[in-house]
């Protein structure tokens, strides 16, 4: 129990989350409407996302520096997870597109950033599987996980800021500001942002645990 | 291996949930419509549904992770 402190605080976050993300008052915004509220479940899975591929990205240096296979791991899980996150962002973010701009794509320059980081990722695993050597695998991989993360903060923070888009969060330097919440919104924002991060390391945990179990399964036979 | 704190935690929370839902349903038959689950537009019986799915994958998620300590405990013990 004592290790596992901040699973039970993505928990009572998430519910918490969950609760008041449907219960307290939002502004009364022009086409939103409701659909505000996914603020606290489509955004924050953007910002999960970016968070876990930062530490796959960490990871990856640290596999550089070190040469542990156990780095890599992290890498490799660390992306799997994050993907996971960026689907359910691209998603859930079409969904809302439909009921708020008409169409389930818009050619935007965020929803285009978040659909080509989401290739530069899946040629990362595709350079994983290309390779049958594991270190030669770990090594090159880390190399481009840095890389593309650098990516990931161009097509998703940088280029969005350079052009006009229909996205909130685009074009000057918005902060949170365009994202038209008020201080309430911020009391669920905030908490949900750590909520859904927690909750994916969790999951990534649960498989790097997983695949150090495979490797000392396969070190004894 | 079912005694733990957070064992308890749960099972204390869904009792407390199955509770409320019950006094809920009381209040129904004496009173009709004017309980709180089905105050603004029924927004609460959505809310009550993610919370049951979410605790649901809670504790799908925290018995996988149990597991993989278990099958961690045994080759260790290897």
């Amino acid at each position: 129990m004592k290790n596992n402190w901040w699973k039970i605080l993505s928990v009572i976050l998430l519910i918490y989350v969950i609760i008041a993300g449907f219960l307290i008052d939002v502004p009364a915004l022009p086409i939103l409407h409701e659909t505000i509220r996914n603020l606290f479940f489509h955004v924050t899975m953007w910002f999960a996302m970016m968070i876990i591929m930062l530490s796959s990205m960490v990871s990856s240096i640290k596999f550089l520096s070190k040469f542990k296979m156990s780095a890599d791991v992290w890498a490799v899980e660390s992306a799997n997870t994050g993907m996971f996150f960026g689907t359910l962002g691209l998603l859930t973010g079409m969904l809302w597109a439909n009921y708020t701009w008409g169409d389930w794509w818009v050619n935007d320059p965020k929803l285009n950033g978040a659909a080509a980081t989401m290739l530069i990722y899946l040629a990362y695993f595709v350079l994983r599987g290309s390779m049958d050597d594991e270190e030669k695998k770990a090594k090159i991989s880390a190399i481009y996980n840095i890389f593309a993360f650098t990516m990931l903060i161009v097509f998703l923070v940088i280029l969005p800021r350079m052009t006009d888009s229909l996205h909130p969060g685009s074009g000057g330097n918005p902060g949170f500001s365009t994202y038209d919440i008020d201080d309430n919104m911020r009391l669920v924002f905030y908490p949900a942002i750590i909520g859904w991060t927690l909750m994916g390391v969790w999951i990534l945990q649960i498989r790097v645990r997983t695949r150090f179990l495979r490797m000392k399964i396969n070190a004894n036979v | 291996m079912y005694k733990s704190g957070l064992y308890r935690f749960i099972c204390s929370a869904v009792l407390l949930l199955m509770h409320f839902i019950a006094e809920a349903q009381e209040s129904v038959n004496k009173i009709g419509m004017a309980d709180a689950m089905r105050e603004s537009g029924k927004i609460y019986v959505v809310v009550g549904v993610l919370l049951i799915i979410f605790l649901g994958f809670i504790a799908f998620l925290i018995m996988t992770d149990r597991k993989i300590s278990k099958l961690e405990k045994e080759i260790k013990a290897k």
